[in-house]
């Protein structure tokens, strides 16, 4: 049965976990993304599905504890902000290489360093184009309401395990401390493992499973890049996802991803009210990044200007797809500063259409 | 119907589970809703605020710069909203401790004294029902059957035996209002 | 009249030099606010004012820096140890201490705790252990006592599936790099006196570069723990003591 509730966005996403039959959860608090552990601890996943939930002493030792479970097979998360993602990042490297299924979950705040607690997009950078050492990437789904965290949950898991591949839900202050109607998914069944790669214990008369990210020789590390890079390309193909607004007859396009996508698109319906005809295009999987649907609409479209809460980030990735075919521009506030639509409709007034 | 609501205070006042209420309460009338908090260290001792919006549309925004309505009670949030309030909007202020009253001239202005109000009744806990009590005289967009539909879903099960106490301080504030400034 | 009593001659009580004059953000009846002006006040007394570099956590206290008139770095959550090996290493003649929670040096923290100390790095290290999360809002600390309630222990540590609470103190007292550890309390004024004394021992031990000072306060968080200021203070009394009992841990023998 399918259940409507008023929720918090991290602590519709932490009864996401549960109900997705997540098997651990591994973390430690930071604003703004407490709820979540806190949220678990007080509804007893233990009880209810059989879901470990643990405290870490460290987001260090948080992603190493995800790791090992899911070596085993395991439905396994963590979850932190900015600075503990940062700590994070040699485990995840590490996960990607020994192609480990995993969720992790960045509910973004202002830096860098310490910064403020207030919600940012600035670790776009962190999260889809690496992070930590090595060529390696993460499905990045970035949700825009309380509802999408709670449907990446679900979709982050299976996508996790359908490449044996991390897996990151990128969303911030915002999304993860406010409130809004939200559907929930009915409970899904814990699974028990059995997969050939993972450690589940020596079977008998066959050789043990090793879970690692170590080539000794170089050709064996090129073989392995190979194959994540064939990986990645098999994602880029199928797993894009993007929501497009007004833009059929639109002259002028906004993009944004996450909250900012919100706020841009009040600019939008304010923009239209006053005669503009502008479209918004919100990339909803950071990576795969939507390059063919910018690529398209580049065509049309006189002027781009895209809008993030960061110092022009996804930009990059913008202007990439387009490749020249019209002009794109950056409109940020950033440190934890949210935009608001009246600045950001005064800056496609200024750089895109008078510019 | 869109309602863009800020209410501040001090933390302790309940601020944050009035914007909750009137969230839940929109949720029972089928409308859309959106609470976002103030959240962090300025909650400590501090002043406290949230929005909520409640609509007939899908909300885009959660987070606003101006608000139809801005409900504020103490001097800091009176200082820092009041000149977030969309001219012709509303503005209602807690009289309690407040030192300057507001100045605009182009906005709605009520008053309400839930603080003594809810002595009166022997029970400062619901101080905060008080004002949201207030607030829906003046802008009836909730029913009353819906606000107490949505306090069931607010509290927790043991303390709905204090529902009729909450309902008749909702019914309070809606006497005690008053209006100081109005425009036209 | 009452003009007339504010002159030299009355004087019984100064703010140190060596705490600036920034509001304090703490709480109020924070044990945290104590535990600066103490170490502030041997900072004074010592003359070392211009000589001391102090190390700020993330916690509740991240801002000591705005609170200590020395020089001061912030480190980040749990590395003060690291921070302050650094400093100590480039300026030996300084004198260098750390200011840390419960979270920072016991749980994020413990590895850079443990080797600070086993390398016998001369500094102090102030531990200000009120069994949470303080800053974050109230979560387990790794010194949460058993049973007791957290955000992230909402029905009380269980010790079966969270751990026990970390004695910290009397595990790096085993360390041959630890020289003076001591735990002590600052809720009432003999408390105050005396651990103060234990913070001026540890900076004067620090000039004899015999090892690491270690000086646990047993501390309150009432807002954590939903408590009045006074509550709190007795809530530790009867349940932080009896598991942390304050005094001396180890001394240094050759004296
Ligand atoms: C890498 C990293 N992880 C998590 C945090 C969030 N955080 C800030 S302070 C803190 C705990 C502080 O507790 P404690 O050290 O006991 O200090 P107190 O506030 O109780 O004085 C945490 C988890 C952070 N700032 N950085
Ligand atoms: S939250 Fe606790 S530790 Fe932090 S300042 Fe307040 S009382 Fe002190
Ligand atoms: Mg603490």
């Amino acid at each position: 049965m399918k259940e409507l509730r008023l929720m918090k966005g991290n602590e519709a996403l932490a009864e996401a976990a549960i109900r997705a039959g997540a098997d651990a959860y591994f973390g430690y608090p930071i604003t703004p993304q407490s709820e979540v552990i806190e949220y678990l601890m007080a509804n007893k996943p233990e009880d209810r599905t059989g879901m470990v939930v643990l405290q870490a002493e460290s987001e260090i030792a948080a992603i190493n504890m995800v790791y090992g479970a899911a070596g085993c097979g395991k439905k396994a998360m963590t979850s932190s902000s900015s600075p503990g993602m940062s700590l994070k990042q040699e485990g995840i490297s590490y996960i990607a290489g020994a192609e480990l299924p995993c969720l992790l979950v960045n509910v973004v705040r202002g830096g860098p360093g310490l910064g403020t607690i207030q919600p940012s997009q600035s670790d776009y950078f962190q999260s889809v184009k690496g992070g930590g050492h090595g060529d390696y990437k993460l499905i990045v789904l970035a949700p825009a309401t309380v509802q999408e965290s709670v449907d990446y949950v679900k979709l982050g898991f299976e996508l996790a395990f359908k490449y044996r591949n991390p897996v990151m839900i990128q969303s911030d202050g915002i999304i993860g401390q406010m409130m809004e109607k939200v559907e929930l998914f009915e409970q899904m069944p814990r699974v028990e493992p059995d997969y050939d790669w993972a450690t589940l214990g020596k079977k008998k008369d066959q050789p043990s499973t090793f879970i690692t990210s170590l080539q000794l020789q170089a050709e064996e590390q090129e073989k392995v890049n190979l194959r994540l890079q064939a990986k990645y390309r098999e994602i880029e193909k199928n797993e894009v996802l993007f929501e497009e607004i007004n833009c059929d007859d639109a002259e002028y396009l906004f993009t944004a991803f996450g909250s900012c996508a919100r706020i841009t698109r009040k600019a939008m319906e304010m923009a239209r009210a006053k005669g503009i005809k502008v479209g918004l295009l919100r990339p909803q999987t950071l990576y795969p990044f939507p390059t063919e649907a910018f690529s398209k609409i580049a065509d049309k479209v006189k002027g781009i200007l895209c809008v993030e809460m960061n110092a022009g980030q996804m930009i990059e990735d913008v202007r990439l797809s387009v490749n020249g075919k019209t002009r794109v521009e950056h409109f940020g506030r950033f440190g934890g500063m949210i935009p608001n639509p009246d600045e950001i409709l005064n800056a496609l007034e200024q750089k895109i259409i008078g510019g | 119907m869109t309602e863009e609501i800020i209410i501040a205070g001090f933390g302790g006042q309940g601020v944050l589970s009035m914007g909750q209420i009137l969230c839940y309460s929109g949720v029972m009338q089928e409308k859309e809703v959106s609470w976002m908090p103030s959240y962090g260290p300025e909650m400590r001792g501090g002043t406290a605020n949230c929005t909520a919006i409640i609509s007939d549309d899908q909300i885009s925004s959660p987070v606003l710069n101006t608000f139809d309505t801005a409900i504020v009670l103490n001097q800091p949030s009176m200082d820092k909203f009041e000149d977030a309030v969309k001219p012709g909007g509303l503005l209602i202020y807690e009289s309690n401790g407040m030192i300057r009253k507001p100045k605009r001239k182009d906005i709605n202005i009520c008053v309400i004294n839930a603080y003594d109000e809810s002595v009166k009744m022997n029970n400062t806990k619901v101080f905060n029902m008080i004002v949201i009590g207030g607030f829906l005289k003046i802008k009836p967009i909730i029913d009353m059957e819906n606000v107490i539909k949505g306090l069931q879903k607010v509290l927790p099960e043991r303390y709905h035996h204090l529902i009729p106490l909450n309902e008749d301080a909702i019914r309070k504030g809606m006497e005690i209002i008053t209006v100081e400034h109005q425009l036209n | 009249m009452s003009e007339n009593l504010i002159t030299p001659e009355n004087l019984v009580y100064q703010k140190t030099e060596a705490m600036t004059d920034r509001i304090l953000h703490y709480c109020p009846g924070c044990g945290h606010g104590t535990a600066h002006r103490i170490l502030a006040e041997v900072i004074e007394e010592m003359g070392i004012q211009e000589q001391t570099i102090g190390v700020a956590p993330v916690g509740c206290s991240v801002l000591a820096y705005y609170y200590f008139n020395v020089d001061m770095q912030e480190a980040a959550h749990g590395r003060a140890p690291a921070v302050a090996t650094g400093i100590k290493r480039v300026f030996p003649d300084k004198y260098v201490f750390t200011y840390q929670g419960d979270g920072d040096l016991a749980a994020i923290g413990t590895a850079e705790t443990i080797h600070a100390i086993n390398r016998g790095e001369n500094i102090l290290i102030v531990f200000i252990n009120n069994g949470i999360y303080g800053m974050t809002g109230g979560q387990m600390a790794p010194t949460t006592l058993q049973g007791m309630k957290s955000s992230t222990s909402p029905f009380g540590r269980d010790t079966k599936t969270m751990g026990s609470p970390l004695k910290i103190t009397e595990l790096i007292a085993q360390l041959p790099g630890a020289y003076f550890v001591t735990r002590q309390a600052v809720h009432k004024p003999a408390n105050v006196r005396k651990a103060k004394k234990a913070i001026k021992k540890a900076m004067e031990y620090q000039k004899l570069n015999k090892g690491t000072c270690f000086v646990e306060i047993v501390s309150n968080c009432p807002s954590n723990w939903k408590m009045t200021p006074v509550q709190s203070n007795k809530w530790m009394e009867e349940n932080m003591f009896p598991f942390y009992p304050l005094g001396d841990i180890k001394v240094p023998e050759d004296k």
